[in-house]
C-alpha cells in the first residue's frame, strides 16, 4: 500500500480585486515506503504550494484546499490544526530551499534539534543531546559537539542544509519531503547533499519526494518522476522511461532546451518557445497550447485527461511519437 | 496547426493582459482606488481641503462679529441656539463659523510646514546621498542633532525664540522639526538605490553621474518621501495646533484657529462647556486621521512588493 | 600606458587578436571595523591575479563556484569597482589609467548584461527611454526618427516586438526583460560584451531561448562574449574557452571541448563529476569526486593552493606552502596545480581528505577570524555505485 496517496489536490488561491488562481489543479501521486519521486517542473508551475499542501502549512485564509492526501489511512486534509502537527516532524520532516531562513537564528542548533526530539519523541536531557549529535554527525556535519552550541549564521550554507536534514530526520520520518534543497548551494555542495539524501534513503527506508527544477538531480535520483506544468501533472513515468523516451511535449522540450555537459557542442539548443506568461486556462484547453509545437486543434477546444498506458502517465492529445522522443537531437 | 487554432490562442491570450504601457505610478492609483482605507482617507481630505477653500462662503455667520457680545456675562460662552448651532465663544462670535474658517489656518500651515520640511530635506538629502564623503557626514550629523531633540520640544524651544509669535513662527517651528526626517529618509533611500543594479547598469553604460542622479537614484528614491510628505501633513496639523494651544501660536485675539480654540475651551471653560473643547478636537484628530489614512495607503501601493 | 583618445574608437584590432588582455588583476576590498573610526580589519581577497585574454569574436566562459569572484573580476575589468592592481588592457588601451569622461566614453565599446532582469532595468523608465539612454549619454540619439527606427531594429534583433517600446519592465516575463537588457547592451554597437549570469534567473525553458540568441547575435554583430556563469554546462554550451576560478584565483583554462575531455585540476574534475547530467544512464554510471568542506572563506585564503584544503589529490609537499602558478601543460591548456602531470597520467590516485573545516566569512563571532578544525569525515560518503 502507498505510503502517501495524493488524490485530485487542487489548491486556489483567492485574492481581493483578483480572479481566484488555482496554484494546484488536481494533482495526483502516491508514494511507496522506500520510493524516491521527483516533482519537477518551473518556477511558479506549484511544486511547493502542493508540498505544503500535504504539509497543511498553507494559510488558512486565502487559500481553498481540496482533494485528498492519504497517508496510510488519514486524509491528512481532514485533521485538525493540533493533529497535524504532531504528525508533522513524527511522520513527516521537511527541507526548504532556504536553510538560513527555516532555522531559528536566535537559538543554537543544538537546541533546535532537541527541542524537536523532546517533543516527538520524548527525550529530555543528556539522552537527548547524545541523539542531536548522533544525528549531526549523521548528516556529516564534522565535530558535532561543538555545532550544538553554535548559531545558524556561524554554519556555512552546505552545513545549514545538513542541520536542516538532521531536524527533519530527528523523529524518524517515513516521509521526507524536500522543496528544492540544493538550489541555493554550489554544485560541488549539491552532490554531498544529494549523496547524503541517496544514503538515507538506501539506509533507512525513508520515502522522499524531492521538489526541484532541475532535471538533472531527478535524473539521478528519484524512482520516479512527475512532470508538473501550470498546476498539473502532464508526465509521470519511471526515470529511465521518462528521460530516455519523454512523450510530453513539454517534458520533451525541458530536456532539449537545457544543455549537457557531455553533449557535442556547436548545435544550438532546441528551445520551447514563449514563456509561461503565454498559457491559456486549463478550462479552455491544453494550458501548453501556445507554446507547444505538437499543438492540433484539439488542443484548445478540450481539456487533456491524464491517461495512463500502462508504462507512463500523459496528458496530451498529440504526443511525441516514440522513436522521435527516443533521439535527442530532433529539435522539439 | 490550422490558423483557427492560432487566432483562438491569441484570443485567449489576449483576455488574460494586455495592458501596455502602464507606468508605476498609474499602477499605484489603480489599487490606491480598490482600497477602502485610501477612499476614506481621500474622502476626509477632499473633504477638508473643500471647507478650508471655500470656507467664508461656507461660514453661516462672520466669524469675527460678536453678535451677541451683550448676552455674555462674566465672559462666559453662550450654549447653542437658533441661528446658532453650536452656540457662541467668550466674545460672543458664532462657533460654527469659526471653526469651519480655522480649517484655513490648519491647511495653510501644514501645507506651508511640510512644504519647507520636503523642500530642504530634500535638498540636504540628494546632496548628502549623491555625493557622500564629508558632505555627507556633516549633513548627518547636523541631522542627527536636531533628530535627538523630541519634536514638539524643538519646536517649542524654536517657537519660544521668536521675538513675537506669529503664524510663521508656527511654520518655520513645524517644518524644521521635519527637516531631518525628510533628509535623512531620502539619503537613505538614495544610498540604497546608489547600491542597486539598475544604477550599476546606468553607470555600465556611460551615463553621466548627473544623469544618474537625477533620472534614476532620485526619482526611485522618492516613494518613501511622498508617503511620509502626507503622514507629516498630519503630524504638522497636529504640532501647529499643539503650539497654538500652548499659546505660542498667532497672538491676533481675531484669528480662528484648532489649536488655539482647544486650548482656551479646555483651559478656561472646560466646567462650563465641555463641548466647548470637544468640536475643535475632533476636527484636528479627523484630519490628521484622513491623512495618516491616505498615507499609509500610499505606502502600501507605491510597495513594489504589492505589485501584481 | 598612454591614455589613447578614445572616442571615435581606434582601428580595431583583426579577429583572433587579444581584444581583452588581462594581467594580473587583483580587486581586494577592504572590511571596515570600528564604531568611530573606521579601521581596515583586513581584505576580502575577491579577485587575487587573474590573467586572461580574450580574443576578438571568441566567447570566454568564466566559471565557478558562488563567492569565487567571477562577478568581481567582471566588474572590475570593467571599472565598475575600482581593481587594486594589475593591469586591464582592452584594445590596446590600459582600462586603468583612464579618467573620468575618457572612461565614461570607453564604456560604450564595453557593455554589460546582468543576471538579475529585473533590477537591473529602472521600474520607472520605459523600455524606449531605457534603450535611449546609451545613445543619449554617447551623442548617438540622433533626430528621433532615426533613433527610433534603431530601437525598433535593436527590439527586432533581440526578438521583440516593437510595441515593447511604450511598455515598463514589470510588464514583462523574466526572459523578456533579459533581452531588453542584451537590447540596451547591444544597440550600441559595442566590441565586448561581459555577461554575469546571463540565465541563471530564468526558467529552464526559456534559458535555452537566450542562449541561442547570445549565439545569434554574436554571429550577426561579431561580438566578443564574457561570459560569467555558476553553470559548467551552460558556460561549455556558448564558450570557446573556458576559465574555471577558485577563491579569487584561475584554476585551469582551456578549449570547451579539452575541457570537458581532458580535465586537469582536481578542482576542474570534481566540479565537472557534480554536474548533474538529465540522463539516468549516465548518472548511474558515473563515478563523483565528492569534495569535502565547503569553500573557504576569501578574506582568509588557504596558503600555497588555495584549493588544498579540500583536495583529494594532495600531497605531501609543495600544495600547502607554495602557490601554484597557472601554466601551459598542452597547447591552449592552462592549469595551476603542481600536479597536474602526475594526476593526469593517473600517477597519483584521489584519496579521502581528512577536512580543514573553515567557515564562512564573516561568521566567527567578533574578530572575523577564521577558525580551523580537523574532523574526520564532511560529506565524503561513497558514492552510488
Ligand atoms: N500564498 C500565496 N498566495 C497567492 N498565490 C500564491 C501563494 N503562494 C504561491 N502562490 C502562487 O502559486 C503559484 C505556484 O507557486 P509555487 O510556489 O508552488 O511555485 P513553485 O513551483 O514552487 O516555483 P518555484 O520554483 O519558483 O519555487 C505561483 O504562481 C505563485 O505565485
Ligand atoms: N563590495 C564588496 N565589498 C566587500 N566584499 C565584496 C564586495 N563584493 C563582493 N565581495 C566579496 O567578494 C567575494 C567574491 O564575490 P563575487 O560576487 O565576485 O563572487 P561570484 O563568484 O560572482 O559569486 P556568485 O556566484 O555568488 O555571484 C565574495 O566573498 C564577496 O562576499
Ligand atoms: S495537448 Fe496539445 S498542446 Fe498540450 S502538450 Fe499535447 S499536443 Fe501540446
Ligand atoms: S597543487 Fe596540490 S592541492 Fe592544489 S590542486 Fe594540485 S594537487 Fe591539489
Ligand atoms: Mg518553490
Ligand atoms: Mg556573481
Amino acid at each position: 500500500m502507498a505510503l502517501l496517496d495524493v488524490r485530485d489536490l487542487r489548491v486556489v488561491f483567492h485574492r481581493r480585486g483578483t480572479e481566484p488562481f488555482p496554484a494546484v489543479d488536481g494533482v495526483t501521486f502516491s508514494v511507496e515506503p522506500g520510493q524516491t519521486i521527483g516533482l519537477v517542473g518551473e518556477s511558479g508551475c506549484g511544486k511547493s504550494v502542493t508540498s505544503l499542501a500535504i504539509m497543511g502549512l498553507l494559510p488558512k485564509r486565502g487559500a481553498t484546499v481540496t482533494g485528498q492526501v492519504m497517508f496510510e489511512d488519514t486524509d491528512l486534509l481532514k485533521l485538525s490544526d493540533r493533529q497535524l502537527r504532531d504528525r508533522r516532524g513524527r511522520d513527516i520532516g521537511m527541507i526548504f530551499q532556504d536553510p538560513l531562513s527555516s532555522l531559528n537564528p536566535v537559538i543554537p542548533i543544538g537546541l533546535q534539534v532537541t527541542e524537536v526530539l523532546q517533543r516527538h519523541r520524548g527525550l529530555r536531557g543528556k539522552a537527548a543531546k547524545t541523539e542531536a549529535e548522533g544525528l549531526l554527525k549523521s548528516v556529516g556535519i564534522p565535530d558535532p559537539n561543538r555545532r550544538l552550541g553554535e548559531y545558524p549564521h556561524q554554519l556555512s550554507g552546505g552545513m545549514r542544509q545538513r542541520a536542516l536534514i538532521a531536524i527533519a530526520l530527528a523523529c524518524r520520518p517515513r516521509l521526507l519531503i524536500a522543496d528544492e534543497p540544493t538550489t541555493a548551494l554550489d554544485v560541488t555542495i549539491q552532490a554531498q547533499i544529494l549523496a547524503l539524501l541517496r544514503q538515507l534513503v538506501e539506509g533507512t527506508g525513508t520515502a522522499l519526494i524531492m521538489i526541484t527544477h532541475d532535471l538533472g538531480v531527478v535524473a539521478g535520483l528519484c524512482d520516479q518522476v512527475n512532470v508538473l506544468y501550470a498546476g498539473k501533472v502532464v508526465e509521470t513515468a519511471d526515470r529511465h522511461r521518462l528521460f530516455g523516451e519523454p512523450r510530453h511535449p513539454y517534458t520533451h522540450g525541458l530536456l532539449g532546451s537545457v544543455p549537457r555537459l557531455d553533449s557535442p557542442r556547436g548545435e544550438p539548443l532546441a528551445a520551447i518557445s514563449g514563456s509561461v506568461n503565454d498559457n491559456i486556462p486549463w478550462t479552455s484547453g491544453c494550458a501548453f497550447a501556445p507554446r507547444c509545437s505538437n499543438a492540433i486543434d484539439q488542443c484548445v477546444e478540450q481539456t487533456p485527461a491524464l491517461e495512463d498506458d500502462g508504462l507512463r502517465l500523459l496528458r496530451c492529445f498529440n504526443p511525441v511519437a516514440p522513436e522521435t522522443a527516443a533521439s535527442q537531437e530532433v529539435p522539439a | 496547426m490550422s490558423t483557427r487554432t492560432r487566432d483562438k490562442i491569441d484570443a485567449l491570450a489576449k483576455t488574460s493582459a494586455d495592458s501596455g504601457g502602464t507606468s508605476l505610478a498609474v499602477d499605484a492609483l489603480k489599487r490606491l482606488s480598490r482600497n477602502p482605507v485610501a477612499i476614506t482617507g481621500a474622502v476626509i481630505v477632499t473633504l477638508f481641503l473643500l471647507l478650508a477653500i471655500f470656507a467664508p462662503l461656507i461660514a453661516p455667520k462672520d466669524p469675527y462679529v460678536r453678535y451677541l457680545i451683550d448676552e455674555i456675562r462674566q465672559g462666559t460662552p453662550l450654549g447653542g441656539r437658533p441661528g446658532f448651532p453650536l452656540g457662541t465663544d467668550q466674545e460672543g462670535r458664532d462657533l460654527l463659523s469659526r471653526l469651519i474658517v480655522a480649517s484655513r489656518q490648519s491647511l495653510i500651515v501644514g501645507v506651508m510646514a511640510t512644504l519647507i520640511g520636503l523642500a530642504v530635506g530634500m535638498v540636504m538629502g540628494t546632496l548628502s546621498g549623491a555625493l557622500g564623503g564629508w558632505t555627507d557626514t556633516i549633513l548627518m550629523r547636523f541631522t542627527d542633532v536636531l533628530l535627538s531633540i523630541p519634536s514638539l520640544l524643538l519646536a517649542i524651544s524654536i517657537a519660544a525664540l521668536a521675538a513675537k509669535p506669529g503664524q510663521w513662527t508656527v511654520i518655520v517651528a513645524v517644518s524644521i522639526v521635519s527637516i531631518p526626517i525628510f533628509a535623512r529618509l531620502l539619503r537613505g533611500s538614495m544610498l540604497a538605490q546608489r547600491g542597486s543594479d539598475h544604477v550599476l547598469a546606468a553607470r555600465a553604460l556611460g551615463v553621466k553621474e548627473r544623469t544618474i542622479v537625477f533620472r534614476h537614484m532620485l526619482p526611485n528614491s522618492l516613494s518613501p518621501v511622498i508617503v511620509l510628505a502626507t503622514l507629516t501633513l498630519a503630524t504638522s496639523i497636529l504640532e501647529a495646533a499643539a503650539l497654538s494651544f500652548l499659546g505660542l501660536g498667532d497672538q491676533d485675539p481675531n484669528r480662528a484657529e484648532w489649536g488655539a480654540m482647544l486650548g482656551e475651551a479646555s483651559q478656561r471653560y472646560f466646567d462650563v462647556r465641555p463641548e466647548m473643547a470637544l468640536w475643535p478636537g475632533l476636527a484636528i484628530v479627523l484630519v490628521a486621521l484622513g491623512f495618516t489614512l491616505l498615507g499609509e495607503s500610499l505606502r502600501e501601493a507605491l510597495d513594489p512588493k504589492n505589485r501584481r | 600606458m598612454t591614455a589613447l583618445p578614445v572616442s571615435p574608437a581606434p582601428a580595431p584590432s583583426p579577429a583572433g587578436e587579444p581584444l581583452v588582455d588581462v594581467r594580473d588583476l587583483k580587486v581586494h576590498f577592504p572590511i571596515r571595523r570600528g564604531v568611530l573610526i573606521d579601521r581596515i580589519a583586513g581584505y576580502v581577497y575577491a579577485v587575487d591575479g587573474v590573467s586572461l585574454q580574450v580574443r576578438r569574436g571568441e566567447t570566454y566562459g568564466l566559471v565557478g563556484e558562488s563567492g569565487c569572484g567571477k562577478t568581481t573580476f567582471g566588474r572590475g575589468l570593467l571599472r565598475l569597482v575600482e581593481p587594486t592592481g594589475g593591469s586591464a588592457m582592452f584594445d590596446g588601451t590600459e582600462l586603468r589609467s583612464l579618467k573620468g569622461e575618457q572612461l565614461r566614453r570607453m564604456r560604450r565599446r564595453m557593455q554589460m548584461i546582468f543576471q538579475d532582469p529585473l533590477s537591473s532595468l529602472d521600474p520607472r523608465q520605459s523600455i524606449d527611454s531605457i534603450l535611449s539612454e546609451g545613445l543619449k549619454a554617447h551623442d548617438l540619439y540622433g533626430s528621433q526618427e532615426t533613433a527610433g527606427k534603431k530601437l525598433r531594429e535593436t527590439l527586432t534583433a533581440v526578438g521583440l516586438p516593437a510595441s515593447a517600446l511604450r511598455k515598463y519592465p514589470h510588464e514583462f516575463s523574466g526572459g523578456q526583460r533579459q533581452r531588453i537588457g542584451i537590447a540596451r547592451a547591444l544597440i550600441l554597437q559595442p566590441d565586448l560584451i561581459v555577461a554575469d549570469e546571463p540565465v541563471s534567473a530564468l526558467d529552464v525553458s526559456v534559458q535555452a531561448q537566450v542562449i541561442n540568441l547570445l549565439d545569434d547575435l554574436q554571429v550577426e554583430f561579431g561580438l566578443t562574449y564574457l561570459v560569467i556563469a555558476h553553470d559548467l554546462a551552460v558556460v561549455r554550451h556558448i564558450s570557446d574557452r573556458v576559465g574555471v576560478m577558485y577563491l579569487g584565483g584561475l584554476v585551469e583554462e582551456a578549449s570547451s571541448d579539452d575541457l570537458y575531455a581532458d580535465p586537469l585540476h582536481p578542482y576542474t574534475r570534481a566540479l565537472m563529476s557534480a554536474v548533474p547530467v538529465p540522463d539516468p544512464e549516465v548518472e548511474d554510471a558515473r563515478q563523483q569526486i565528492l569534495l569535502a568542506g565547503d569553500l573557504p572563506s576569501p578574506a582568509n585564503p588557504p596558503a600555497g593552493c588555495r584549493f588544498h584544503t579540500r583536495c583529494p589529490w594532495k600531497q605531501e609537499t609543495r600544495c600547502d606552502t607554495e602557490r601554484p602558478e597557472l601554466r601551459e601543460l598542452t597547447p591552449g591548456h592552462r592549469v595551476a596545480c603542481h600536479w597536474a602531470e602526475d594526476v593526469k597520467a593517473g600517477k597519483i590516485r584521489p584519496h579521502e581528505v581528512s577536512v580543514e573545516l573553515v567557515r564562512p566569512s564573516g561568521a566567527g563571532p567578533g574578530d572575523g577570524r577564521v577558525t580551523e578544525t580537523v574532523a574526520e569525515v564532511a560529506g565524503t560518503l561513497p558514492p552510488k555505485s
